[in-house]
């Protein structure tokens, strides 16, 4: 994913600002490119020292499930790559419980490991957010 | 904060799945798409009635017009211009764009 | 006085939501709002193309983002990773739009007071 640093200026990176960043994942892999594109930014975001917050919702908690192998669609498993994002210092992954059971999901079948929380408790995690980004 | 979903209910999950999500204080906009959901008699009417209750829902009415769909809207939903859509962006801390 | 950031992730005619974007950032420049930003990204690049040539009778997408940009001093950042893997690069890029980074949306979303987003 080097490709997507170009152009970056760290010095420009607005003046010593925190904010709270929270990038909102509602859909699932592979089908459409958003959820690569999504991360894209993540990882890049981690250059800013902001306060960065991930969110699975609705399609987009399919995107840590484990086991993904994508050889036989000739697309990147980027799946791993939210092994390292901890690494970043982005360690807030947020899953909606509720998304989470109606796809009969269990918190061991996520590749990383993530906070559940309920749809009550994702909605004040979006309001305390200073930019939400949705993809 | 101010959400906005551009998504007829009757195709996608985005409306019930915002209005899941709205806290005290926050607001709700429909745009593109997403003005079916301000109409009356459909499957999601209901839903859309009973969320106007908790907090505010508007629509942009330039897209409600261009859709043809100005005569079924559901009564105590504001309808706005773009400057109204400025307007909101700019009252509530942060928006999100229910895609 | 605002400043507002855009983000726009669809390409335009297939979607809406270029044209919701500009016609969101015109009212907002008449409302004495500052545009500071719009970011192209996913599909969106594709609204910088020079090579873009709609009929006569519809409006022309990327010529607008031009002329908006150029009245207002709207810096229009189309992400370089997104343009490469769509074939977007200066050779057909529209006056006006420069390439550059997702940095770009970063910084956008920490200087505005708000980032808007629209896409599909």
């Amino acid at each position: 994913m080097s490709e997507a640093t170009g152009g970056i200026h760290m010095e420009e990176g607005g003046g010593g600002k925190i904010k709270k960043f929270l990038y909102l994942n509602r859909k699932a892999p592979y089908g459409t490119i958003y959820a690569l594109e999504s991360l894209e930014v993540v990882l890049i975001a981690a250059a800013f020292d902001q306060d960065v917050s991930l969110a699975f919702i609705d399609d987009g908690v399919y995107q840590i499930v484990k086991g993904q192998h994508t050889k036989g669609i000739d697309v990147k498993n980027f799946s791993p790559t939210f092994r390292a994002l901890e690494g970043y210092d982005i360690e807030k992954l947020y899953v909606e419980k509720e998304s989470m059971e109606a796809r009969s999901l269990k918190e061991t079948d996520f590749l990383v490991p993530v906070k559940v929380v309920n749809a009550a408790e994702m909605a004040d995690i979006m309001q305390s957010q200073d930019v939400v980004l949705s993809f | 904060m101010l959400h906005t979903v551009n998504k007829s209910p009757t195709e996608r999950n985005t409306l019930e799945s915002c209005l899941k999500h709205v806290n005290k204080g926050s607001v709700v906009l429909l745009i593109e798409d997403g003005v079916y959901g301000a109409l009356k008699g459909t499957t999601s009417t209901k839903m859309v009635e009973q969320a106007l209750k908790n907090f505010p829902i508007y629509a942009l009415y330039p897209d409600i017009e261009a859709r043809g769909m100005q005569d079924r809207v559901i009564d105590g939903i504001k309808l706005v211009d773009y400057s109204g859509f400025v307007e909101l962006a700019a009252e509530h801390s942060s928006v999100q764009s229910w895609l | 006085m605002m400043k507002f950031g855009i983000l726009i992730n669809e390409g335009p005619y297939t979607h809406q939501a270029s044209d919701t974007a500009y016609l969101f950032a015109k009212a907002a420049i008449e409302k004495g709002h500052k545009v500071n930003r719009v970011f192209f990204y996913h599909d969106g690049v594709y609204n910088s193309s020079r090579l873009t040539e709609p009929p006569q009778d519809d409006r022309h997408i990327v010529n607008r983002w031009q002329k908006l940009a150029k009245e207002h001093h709207i810096d229009l950042v189309v992400c370089v990773a997104a343009a490469l893997r769509r074939g977007i690069k200066d050779e057909n890029l529209q006056e006006g739009f420069r390439i550059s980074g997702l940095g770009q949306l970063i910084e956008a979303g920490i200087q505005s007071d708000r980032l808007v987003t629209f896409g599909d």
